[in-house]
């Protein structure tokens, strides 16, 4: 199944990937082509846009139409050819500083016009490709380069804020949850609207060695325990979810989708010639 | 550079000052001669004083701003005495006859305009267009039948005939 | 009597007109005095074309907008003001090291930052050149008429897809609020040039290759027959990131290359009276017209000056002025900046002719009057 999936769906003469050993990236890429070959979407059909960061290497093993933008940016220019090509399946892949900081503009903007694009940020909680330095989704108390004395920033519910910007169905799991990612990423692919998806990604490098996180089997361990299912964190109080990873389907409604909206425009002027 | 004639049309923002200079612009080219449009914007837009140029000539417009100007039209006391001493000798001034000029060496028409706007018309949007008939009149720069056009052109859709008795009223302000 | 392809229109406008007379169908822009006309008319006008319009939550986005959209084959545009162009420049050079063809237009305010915006100025020379890092390739065009706003706008485009370029157009406040006669032409009439697409059905197709002879690979689209992949990173044919010190020289240089082997094709100038002239005013935009009229006022009083007037501000029009500086005694140039087009005159002409400068930067344009006395002074 996996060499199936690598002969078809990634660029095998750019592998070996740089991510570190023991980073999950490559489980959430994995998962994310997994949801495409579910879908049997035709992979010319398929633009995966990125913007700067760890996360932000994955499209350039992925073998379809793809685009490595500048930091932040990427929402806007795959806006960009969404608006160009609606016919386009846009797939943002993102990371926390990425999307939260740098980008969040565009983040909470690409999600109040529900614009048909699929957002997955891989969210490591650290600025990985520059060497370990606080992100808008480091706990508050842990430790980055930047924060040597414990982040005081608090940290942002990236799920929560999309939702409330408007987009039309959010999602989380973690790099411990692979099939869950495949089952999110397929929803957001087929939800006609902006879709965001949250997996909880582990650096072992710097987010691990900086805060005592233990090994990789730890790190991965951390995820499973601390994860609860959306349905089963219903039943909970907040002080019982304290600390604990909000798994599963958020968020999950219809709203008009932006080019098609824009469609009506051209639409009604070619009615009236 | 003989043949260029420099308008200046001056007052407070929002008498649409801006617009009459594009009509007047258009019905010179609507004559077959150049025109050249220009403004002022800014804070100013906003009730403070407002201005809009226009040259008309039958060459080529190179400077697009007013210096000396041949017309001068200012619907406010303000706008009269910061831009009287831009009139030619000889120029001809438009005023309304709330403003109050000293200058003699010029041709003066004091004229009700917004008066005629407000109380004769009941649209004190249209006091622009009450001015271009005057303009028209005193100056003949463009031809009755070109402004008449422009104005019908650009005035919003559903008020053509407001503006063209607001036309016909300026036109009548001055007696030949 | 007027006929239909005389209008009065502003300068902004016959941006936009020029800009769909080219086949742009998208526009990402951001509101801006004094360029947001051109983004009120393109909202206006492109779904009527079947083109498309976004308004994007920065200028940043928009400058991204515009580069997806290229990318997935249409003519794309934005425009903005210093402020504004500022923010721009990030993806600028993303264009330029991806090679997106994009138009950029700058209707020109006092700076620096919020400055004087809605007084015209030419300070953004040197950015239009510098403003993004690194070395890299750019087209800058500016218009002294209305009329030529809409022609250079279809050269812009026809630049930006012929060399795969962003090209910035240079406009100012003066140009871009005023409104004179223009007679748009024929669409027949106009050269419009679309991108060179790779031939179809290659085996081994490359995005980066470039033909024998050739410097600009051709450029497939998104959603077409190829799959690709675009980077802002250095890269090589493939089109994926390299750090080998021979990719990284190679492709910089090609990137220069481009646009310095075919300086014939992309320099525009005009020339007024310079026949005789023994003085040569050097102006551009909606300063160039202040000159004219100082040229012909000078004239008027027996002094010999002519005008050379810039519309390729960049490339440099470095043989052009020093054929200039050798043909005249003096040259001043004449710009709504404290000197920056001067900098590069002074460059190529000082070995031949005295060059001064005069420039103002008040919000105000500069008068034939003022010009006339800085004539008599020299």
């Amino acid at each position: 199944m996996s060499s199936r999936l690598i002969n078809e769906y990634l660029r095998e003469d750019k592998l070996p990937h740089i991510w570190c050993p023991g980073c999950s990236h490559g489980i959430t890429m994995r998962a994310i082509v997994k949801a495409i070959d579910n879908l049997n979407i035709e992979k010319n059909n398929i633009c995966i846009v990125s913007g700067i960061g760890c996360s932000s290497r994955a499209p350039g093993y992925m073998d379809f139409n793809t685009l490595h933008t500048t930091h932040g940016r990427a929402l806007a220019f795959a806006t960009g050819i969404k608006m160009a090509n609606p016919k386009l399946k846009v797939i943002v892949i993102t990371g926390d500083g990425d999307c939260a900081a740098i980008g969040g503009n565009h983040l909470i903007h690409a999600a109040r016009r529900n614009i048909d694009i699929t957002t997955i940020v891989f969210n490591n909680n650290i600025y990985g490709m520059t060497g370990g330095q606080y992100s808008p989704t480091t706990p508050q108390g842990e430790r980055g380069t930047t924060a040597p004395f414990g982040n005081i920033d608090k940290n942002f519910n990236l799920c929560n804020l999309v939702k409330a910007a408007g987009a039309t169905y959010t999602g989380r799991s973690t790099a411990y949850h692979v099939n869950m990612i495949t089952k999110l990423v397929e929803e957001g692919i087929k939800n006609k609207g902006f879709s965001f998806i949250e997996t909880l990604s582990i650096c072992p490098t710097y987010y691990g060695r900086k805060n005592k996180k233990g090994n990789v089997v730890d790190m991965m361990n951390y995820l499973k325990n601390n994860s609860i299912n959306v349905k089963a964190a219903e039943k909970l109080s907040d002080e019982q979810l304290k600390d604990k990873i909000i798994v599963g389907e958020l968020y999950k409604t219809q709203e008009p989708e932006y080019t098609e909206e824009y469609k009506k425009i051209i639409e009604s002027f070619q009615k009236e010639r | 550079m003989s043949n260029q004639y420099e308008i200046r049309l001056s007052g407070a923002g929002g008498q649409g000052l801006i617009l009459a200079g594009i009509i007047l612009a258009e019905a010179a080219i609507k004559d077959g001669k150049n025109a050249v449009q220009t403004q002022s914007y800014g804070p100013e837009a906003r009730g403070g004083a407002s201005k809009s140029e226009v040259i008309i000539s039958n060459k080529e417009i190179n400077y697009p701003k007013v210096r000396k100007c041949d017309l001068l039209l200012a619907l406010t006391q303000k706008a009269c005495d910061e831009y009287i001493d831009s009139l030619k000798k000889d120029g001809i001034l438009i005023v309304d006859n709330s403003v109050e000029v000293k200058r003699k060496d010029i041709k003066k028409f004091k004229l009700p305009v917004i008066e005629t706007a407000n109380e004769k018309l009941k649209v004190p949007m249209v006091a622009n267009i009450v001015a271009l008939g005057a303009i028209c009149k005193a100056s003949s720069i463009v031809t009755k039948d070109s402004l008449e056009n422009a104005i019908l052109n650009r005035v919003p859709r559903g008020t053509e005939d407001i503006n063209k008795t607001a036309f016909e009223k300026g036109l009548n302000l001055i007696n030949n | 009597m007027m006929s239909n392809h005389i209008k009065l229109m502003q300068g902004n406008e016959a941006c936009v007109e020029g800009a769909i007379a080219a086949g742009m169908r998208f526009f990402a822009g951001y509101p801006i005095t004094p360029s947001t006309e051109i983004a009120e008319i393109s909202a206006q006008r492109l779904p009527r074309v079947g083109g498309k319009f976004i308004q994007m939550e920065d200028e940043i986005g928009s400058m991204a907008a515009v580069i997806g959209a290229s990318l997935t084959g249409l003519k794309a545009m934005t425009a903005t003001s210093g402020p504004g162009f500022s923010l721009k420049q990030e993806n600028i050079g993303y264009a330029a090291i991806a090679e997106v063809p994009c138009v950029i237009i700058n209707v020109q305010r006092g700076g620096p930052s919020t400055g004087l915006p809605t007084s015209p100025a030419q300070g953004d020379i040197m950015q239009a050149k510098w403003g993004t890092h690194g070395d890299h390739p750019v087209i800058a065009l500016s218009p002294s008429s209305v009329r030529e706003t809409f022609d250079l706008t279809i050269k812009a485009f026809n630049y930006a897809e012929k060399y795969r370029v962003p090209v910035i157009m240079l406009m100012d406040e003066v140009i871009g609020h005023m409104r004179e006669k223009v007679e748009i032409p024929n669409r027949e009439d106009l050269e419009v040039i679309d991108r060179k697409k790779p031939t179809s059905g290659l085996v081994d197709y490359k995005p980066y290759r470039i033909e024998d002879g050739e410097l600009v690979p051709p450029m497939a689209e998104y959603g077409g027959e190829y799959r690709f992949h675009v980077t802002g990173l250095v890269h090589d044919e493939t089109g994926f990131p390299s750090n080998t010190p021979k990719v990284a020289e190679s492709l910089i240089k090609r990137l220069i290359k481009k646009i310095d082997d075919n300086k014939k094709d992309i320099f525009l100038y005009e020339e007024y009276k310079l026949e005789d002239a023994e003085i040569a005013l050097i102006s551009f935009g909606s300063t160039a017209r202040s000159a004219k009229s100082a040229v012909d006022m000078a004239r008027a009083e027996g002094i010999k000056v002519g005008l050379f007037r810039p519309i390729t501000i960049w490339p440099f029009l470095d043989t052009e002025i020093e054929q200039l500086a050798k043909k005249v005694n003096k040259i001043i140039t004449v710009e709504m900046n404290l000197g920056q087009y001067a900098i590069e005159v002074e460059r190529k002409a000082c070995k031949y002719a005295h060059v001064d400068k005069y420039g103002k930067l008040n919000g105000e344009l500069i008068t034939p009057d003022e010009i006339l006395k800085k004539i008599k002074e020299v």
